[in-house]
Formats: structure tokens, C-alpha cells, sequence
């Protein structure tokens, strides 16, 4: 029995169809979705893994298919049959990935907006370049400059998402990358971490600078990453959601220990965090805090550690940094 | 070097290269792939032995200026290599400012030097290839008679000459930051970093297609030819090389979503970059639709022409979801990218090498090579690439950035099965070596045209005679007519007899 070939065809669609939706979803590849921003990209990431497992079925499965249903037949050396093209199908497989694409886009767009990559606050680049330190020196250059320069919200990065926008943050942090670590400071406070500690469920926004070379920041769990540029600040405002600990990344190469320059980040209940800053700035105004510093947030990286104290991280400059902070 | 860095990151501490060298190593693994072996083989010398060949010219347009071009690159490629004897650039290729230019300044300017003398030799060529194509046809041959891969020089041609000068220019005042202290890029003097990103990036972007769309010609041209039917919509393949040459000038700052680039700005690129993906899926259609009812000689050629077919559809692929703004801001800068590029310029470009030096090898050297060892280096390449670099989209999402010597214990297991697939990858060009060594002066002799192609190149001698053609060639085929001289073969007649009637009747 010879079953017409607009079945079978029909048949591979509806497969084709189930098992790209099917896996689309449940493709596992994404780590926990821990902020507010998380599940959007997640939801773009498997919308576009359905589509993309369709084609890669459809086109690696017709080579498949004809690898074998049309090699060439032992003794016969004739030609195949002279189809030059077909312009029906080449328009159809112009305008569907046209279709797709337009239709992506404006999904990308959505998620953006909501994120809050479109926030005027966040996205203008108002090209005021500040006057960086040199990559040379020691941190002691970035200071002075840095505190007359510090810019209103000079930034290139997300935002606030259109329905807080204009309110400030819950929660700012100023964050700074250097050869090979990050530092946290708490303007609100002075307190100063080599952890990132943030409420769940509060808007937090991050005033991100470099001292010496690129870096970025990145919370894979977050689904956020931004350069740390050196003369500029920008901001990466987001709601971390799921409580837990978090690798902090730097992703992008700035020199010999790139690799080792991580951090991490601790989402915790708003009571927790508020006790972690009050222990801190208890810390703080007893003098331990410079002391502390080192051993309790470098060290658990212990390879971290030894590297920045030959870097010249050292007490000295955290206390120059923590001095730093009581100005703002 | 590439597969040293894999043993590197077999495990999750730096315990082979160590932290400094393995900078340098992947810095010059990036760019001697790049600028030594893709640009030099792929635009080099595969365009430099066929469009004579192909539009029955003599020679290229300038052959002097061909000449200089050509001696260019071993020197480029000499001072890059002695950078791992003074000292090696450590800014990865792209060689970001301040990074750049506050490290090793020896490695740095070594760098930039080949850099600057690679990129000159491919401007020259360039312009030599353009000429040819426009000026050196043979008489009754039109643009529409044209073998495709000469339509995907003329593209790639003009990319070269249009944003090869820009990464220049970027080089050159990047020097003058690093020597004699200037700061165009440099923020402790007012300079901009991000400036820098936006030049290297026009130029680096296009030169992703400068290192795959000579490939794409080639499989258009080689696909055909053991499928033994026609290239499926010639006019389309032909036009979206042009689309994907233009639109590959304006897509550059997708490379930038995380560092500083407005919002408006983003969602221009990101329209722009994913507007790619319709010439591209034309042509990966299209060949899909040309093998469809043919009659597949499985050779080695064929074999490397669908791999690159099914690998460079998976580059193809993440690349569209790359485009989109907020997912690339999660993987930018991580292995998926990493993964991305690799299916596009090794699982693509350096397959579609392979596939023209198994097609052309006849005709270059007047042997043919052992199949089966072929498809052995066929089938390691395959295996390999595809455990090596597969793992790593999953490895980039999960949280491992790229450029690091060391990482997170929990990738230690894909990382090794990555390194397996490096290690299969490495041992598959032995076979490919020796073959291609052994055939050379062993092999059986192939003839003017072993596979019965139509293109002009196979009407000379193989190898070809002094000036490309003993006698002047004829034009008495389209480049892409099979299956329409059915009935004269199954009169036993030969292509070559065939020839000679049709020269006779002239
Ligand atoms: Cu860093
Ligand atoms: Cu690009």
C-alpha cells in the first residue's frame, strides 16, 4: 500500500511541531531564573529554542533523508532531474523567516522595555566622560577625580522598568571593578563589602564603575550582565526574587587572573539584609571593618585572596575606599 | 595551541598554561586562525587558483600586485609567531582598550604590526579580485554564467575594501595610545574605550563574512556537482551573498549590547542583525532543495559539503537568538558565544576549506586523493567538532564565561567531554595530511575532469598549464546544467568528446 506523500509530509509537520514545543520548553539549559528580569529572558530564550529546534529538525532531517533516499544508485551514473528552482516555495522560505523575524523582534523589543533597558535614566548616553584613573596607579588616583566628577545618572545600561520609573531604587549600591576583584559600597550607609548582600523583592540599583581596565558584572541567575567601563558609570537596576547565593562573574577579559575574578551575590530576606548592614556598620564604627574585609569576603576564595593582597587590594586602599564612602 | 588550551580546561584549575600564557595563547590562537589560516585560505589562495580559472582568464587582473599581496602574509605571520618567543599579546583578538594598552607593550605592538601588514595583503587582494571578476571574463560570459563562488568573491571583495581600512585606522591609534602615549581610547586622558569598540567592531563583524561567504560559494559550486543536478535558485544564492554583504557593514555594535551603546541604538542592531538570518536561511534552503532528488555521489568532497551544511545551520541558528537584545545580554561574553562562533568559522568556514581542497584537489595537483582515508578525516571531524563544541552552548548559559583559565568546579565534566572532542578533532588531521602529502606523488592521475563538472576550470589540464588554458576555453554550458545532457551520456560519450564537438561546430 502506498500511502500519498501529502500525509507523510503532513505527518513530519505535526512531529516536527510537537517535539520543537515539547523541548522548547523543558530544554533544561537555563540555571534558576533568581530576579524579576530572569523569567522574561527566559520566556524569549524558549520561544526562540522552539523555532530553532523546528528548522534544525526540518533542514538537518531532510539531509538525513536524502543522504539516504538519494544517493547514488550502484551502475547508475546518469544525472539527477534538471530542477533549476521553484519560486513558489523560495518565496514561502523568504517570507517565513521574514515572519519570524519581524515577530522576534518585537518580542525582544517587549522584553527589553519591561526590563527596563529603554529607561531614558538608564539608556540616554549623555557622553559625560569622567577622567579615569590610570590603570597604572595605585587606587588612590580614582578617588579624588571620581568624587567632584560623579555624575547625576550618567549610564548605558537597564533601568527601571516602565512602571517604576521615576521612583528612586530601594536599595543603591556602587559598585566597583578593579584588577581583580569587585567592591561593593553601600552609599547609604559607607558600609563596604567584597559580597554583593541585596533584599528580596526590592528594587535594586547598581552604580557601576572600573578602575582600571574593562570588566563586566554578571549574575548568571539573573540573566543581567554589564560592562564596567572606566570613566563611566552605569546603571543595572533589578529585583533579585529567589533567595540563595550566587556566583558574581567578571565577563570580560581584563588581564592575567580574569578567570579568578569572582565574587558572589546573597539575596536574602529584607530582615536578614538589614541585619547584615547593621552588623556591618556596627563593624564599621568599631574600626574592625578594614581588618575584617579581607579574610571574610576574599578568602573564600582563598586563590582571590592571595592575588589581590600582591595587587595591591590591600587595607590600605579598602580603607581609603571606605573612607571614601562617607562622603556620598 | 588550540587544542592546548582544551587540556587546559580539562579541569577547573590552571595547572597546564597557568594564568599569563594562557592569554597569550588564546590570544594568538584567535588570531592566526583568523588572520593566517580562514582570510588567507578561504579569500587567499582558494579565490586567488579559481576566478582565473573559473571566468577562463589567464591571470588576475594585476598579477604583480597579486605577488605582493601574497608574500605579505608569511611575514604577518612570522612576527605574530615570534611574539610567543618576546612576549605574548594578552588582550585576547580583540584587544580592548585599557586592557591593550596598559599591558605588555612588545607583545601589544607585535601584534598590532602583523594585524596591520594581514589586513593590508587582504585590501590588495581585494581590490585585484573585484577588478578581475569586472574586467577578465571571457567573451560570452555574463554575470548570470558566473560560477556562485565568483558571485561570493564579488561580495566579499567589496566588504574587504570598505571596512578592512576602518580596523586599520582603529590599529594605528591604538599604537599611537600604546607608544607614544596618546589617549584616543585611553579614559585617564579623556579618551574614549568605547570608541575603539565601535572600529574594531565595523570592521570585525563584516570580517565574519569575509571568512564564510567565499565558503558559501564554494558549496554552491561543489554541492551540484555530486548531486549532478542544478544549484536550486541561482539568482537567489547569487543576490543574498550581496544582502548578506551589505547588511554585514551595518550590524557591527551587536558585539556591544553589555558596554556602551544607547538603547535606541541597540534595538537598531538587533532589527538589523536578525534581518540576516533571511539571505542566509535562503541559502541554506537552497542547498538543502539542491541535494533533494539528486544522485548523490557520497565522495569525501560531498561529504565535507553537507557537513558544512548541517554544522554552520547550528551557528546559523544561535546567531538569530544572539541577535535578540536581552538573551545576548545574558550570554554575551560567555562559552554559547563561544560555542556560536566556532559552528560558524570552524563547523562553516574551515569545513568548507576542506570540502574545496578534497573538490579541487585534482585539478590543483592532478591526483586523486584515497577516499577512504577521506572519510575517515571526514568522520573524525565531524565527531570531534560536534562533542567539543556542542557542550559549550550549555556550558555558557549555565554561568561559564569565556577567556578563563579557570572556573567553576561544577563544569568540570562537559569541560572534559569538550576536551575529548578537541583531542578527536586534532587526531583528524592526521589522516588529512598524510593523504593529502602521500597523493600527491602516489596517487592514481585524475584528468581535466574526474567529477564531470561544468565550470571552466575543468576544461584545462589538470594541473593547469602555464597561462590556465592551453587552448582558449569555451563557453558551451551554463555553470550549473546537468541533467539536461541526459541522453548524450548514456550514448557513452565522454565529456571531454562532447568538448570537441561543440569546439568543432565553432
Ligand atoms: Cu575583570
Ligand atoms: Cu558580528
Amino acid at each position: 500500500m502506498k500511502i500519498p506523500t501529502a500525509i507523510i509530509t503532513m505527518l513530519f509537520g505535526v512531529v516536527i511541531t510537537l517535539a520543537s514545543l515539547w523541548y522548547g520548553q523543558n530544554n533544561g539549559w537555563m540555571p534558576i531564573a533568581a530576579s524579576q528580569e530572569a523569567p522574561l529572558v527566559d520566556g524569549l530564550f524558549n520561544t526562540m529554542m522552539t523555532i530553532a529546534t523546528g528548522l534544525f529538525l526540518l533542514v538537518e532531517g531532510a539531509i538525513v533523508i536524502a543522504i539516504f533516499r538519494f544517493r547514488q544508485q550502484p551502475g547508475d551514473n546518469t544525472d539527477g532531474p534538471a530542477i533549476e528552482g521553484n519560486l513558489p516555495l523560495e518565496i514561502l522560505w523568504t517570507g517565513i523567516p521574514v515572519v519570524i523575524v519581524v515577530g522576534l523582534s518585537i518580542y525582544s523589543f517587549e522584553v527589553y522595555n519591561t526590563m527596563g533597558g529603554l529607561d531614558p535614566m538608564a539608556s540616554g548616553d549623555r557622553q559625560v566622560v569622567q577622567v579615569a584613573a590610570n590603570p597604572d596607579a595605585q587606587i588612590s588616583g580614582l578617588i579624588p577625580g571620581d568624587s567632584q566628577a560623579r555624575p547625576d545618572r550618567v549610564a548605558v545600561g537597564v533601568g527601571a522598568s516602565p512602571q517604576t520609573q521615576g521612583q528612586p531604587a530601594d536599595v543603591e549600591v556602587d559598585v566597583l571593578g578593579l584588577q581583580f576583584a569587585w567592591i561593593f559600597t553601600y552609599p547609604q550607609s559607607g558600609v563596604v563589602s567584597g559580597e554583593l548582600h541585596v533584599p528580596a523583592d526590592r528594587e535594586v540599583k547598581l552604580n557601576i564603575k572600573a578602575q582600571d581596565v574593562l570588566h563586566a558584572f554578571w549574575v548568571p541567575q539573573f540573566r543581567l550582565k554589564q560592562d564596567a567601563i572606566p570613566g563611566r558609570t552605569v546603571e543595572l537596576r533589578f529585583k533579585p526574587q529567589i533567595p540563595g547565593t550566587y556566583p558574581i562573574v567578571c565577563a570580560e577579559l581584563c588581564g592575567s587572573y580574569h578567570g579568578a575574578m569572582r565574587s558572589q551575590t546573597i539575596v536574602e530576606a529584607p530582615e536578614d539584609f538589614d541585619a547584615w548592614l547593621q552588623s556591618q556598620i556596627a563593624m564599621t564604627e568599631a574600626g574592625e571593618n578594614t581588618v575584617a574585609m579581607v579574610p571574610e569576603t576574599l578568602s573564600k576564595t582563598d586563590r582571590l585572596a592571595l592575588r589581590t593582597a600582591d595587587l595591591g587590594v590591600d587595607d590600605r586602599t579598602l580603607a581609603q575606599l571606605h573612607h571614601t564612602g562617607h562622603h556620598h | 595551541m588550540a587544542t592546548g588550551m582544551r587540556a587546559e580546561l580539562a579541569t577547573p584549575n590552571p595547572d597546564f598554561l597557568g594564568f599569563e600564557n594562557y592569554n597569550g595563547v588564546l590570544t594568538l590562537h584567535g588570531t592566526i586562525m583568523i588572520f593566517l589560516w580562514i582570510v588567507p585560505a578561504g579569500t587567499g589562495a582558494f579565490a586567488n587558483y579559481l576566478i582565473p580559472l573559473m571566468i577562463g582568464a589567464k591571470d588576475m587582473a594585476f598579477p604583480r600586485l597579486n605577488a605582493i599581496a601574497f608574500w605579505m602574509v608569511p611575514p604577518g605571520g612570522i612576527l605574530l609567531l615570534s611574539s610567543l618567543i618576546t612576549e605574548t599579546p594578552g588582550a585576547g583578538w580583540t584587544s580592548y582598550p585599557p586592557l591593550s594598552t596598559s599591558s605588555g607593550q612588545v607583545g601589544q605592538m607585535t601584534w598590532i604590526l602583523s594585524v596591520l601588514i594581514l589586513g593590508t595583503s587582504s585590501i590588495l587582494g581585494a581590490l585585484n579580485f573585484l577588478t578581475t571578476l569586472l574586467t577578465m571574463r571571457i567573451k560570452d560570459m555574463t554575470f548570470y554564467d558566473m560560477p556562485l563562488f565568483c558571485w561570493a568573491m564579488l561580495a566579499t571583495s567589496a566588504l574587504v575594501l570598505i571596512s578592512t581600512p576602518v580596523l586599520a585606522g582603529a590599529l594605528i591609534l591604538l599604537s599611537f595610545d600604546l607608544i607614544a602615549g596618546t589617549a584616543f581610547f585611553n579614559p585617564t586622558g579623556g579618551g574614549d574605550p568605547i570608541v575603539y569598540q565601535h572600529l574594531f567592531w565595523f570592521y570585525s563583524h563584516p570580517a565574519v563574512y569575509i571568512m564564510i561567504l567565499p565558503m558559501f560559494g564554494m558549496i554552491s559550486d561543489i554541492l551540484p556537482v555530486h548531486a549532478r543536478k542544478p544549484i536550486f535558485g541561482y539568482t537567489a544564492i547569487a543576490y543574498s551573498s550581496l544582502a548578506i554583504s551589505f547588511l554585514g557593514l551595518i550590524v557591527w555594535a551587536h558585539h556591544m549590547f553589555t558596554s556602551g551603546t544607547p538603547g535606541w541604538l541597540r534595538m537598531f542592531f538587533m532589527i538589523a542583525t536578525m534581518a540576516i538570518a533571511v539571505p542566509t536561511g535562503i541559502k541554506v534552503f537552497s542547498w538543502v532543495a539542491t541535494i533533494w532528488r539528486g544522485k548523490l555521489r557520497l565522495n569525501t568532497p560531498m561529504l565535507f559539503a553537507i557537513g558544512f551544511v548541517a554544522l554552520f545551520l547550528i551557528g546559523g541558528l544561535s546567531g538569530v537568538m544572539l541577535a535578540s537584545v536581552p538573551f545576548d545580554i545574558h550570554v554575551h561574553d560567555t562559552y554559547f558565544i563561544v560555542a556560536h562562533f566556532h559552528y560558524v568559522l570552524f563547523g562553516g568556514s574551515v569545513t568548507g576549506i576542506y570540502a574545496g581542497i578534497y573538490h579541487w584537489y585534482p585539478k590543483m595537483t592532478g591526483r586523486m586523493f584515497n577516499e577512504t582515508w577521506g572519510k575517515v578525516h571526514f568522520f573524525l571531524h565531524f565527531v570531534g567538532f560536534n562533542l567539543c563544541f556542542f557542550p559549550m552552548h550549555v556550558l555558557g548559559l549555565q554561568g561559564m564565561p569565556r577567556r578563563v583559565v579557570q572556573y567553576d568546579p561544577q563544569f568540570a565534566t562537559v569541560n572534559m567531554v569538550c576536551t575529548v572532542g578537541s583531542i578527536i578533532l586534532a587526531f583528524s588531521t592526521i589522516p588529512f595530511i598524510i593523504n593529502a602529502v602521500w597523493s600527491w606523488s602516489k596517487g592514481p592521475k585524475a584528468g581535466a575532469n574526474p567529477w564531470r563538472a561544468l565550470t571552466l576550470e575543468w576544461q584545462t589540464t589538470s594541473p593547469p598549464a602555464i597561462e590556465n588554458f592551453d587552448e582558449e576555453p569555451v563557453l558551451w554550458s551554463g555553470p550549473y546544467e546537468y541533467g539536461i545532457d541526459l541522453e548524450l551520456i548514456e550514448d557513452d560519450r565522454s565529456v571531454d568528446e562532447l568538448l570537441e564537438e561543440v569546439k568543432a561546430e565553432m
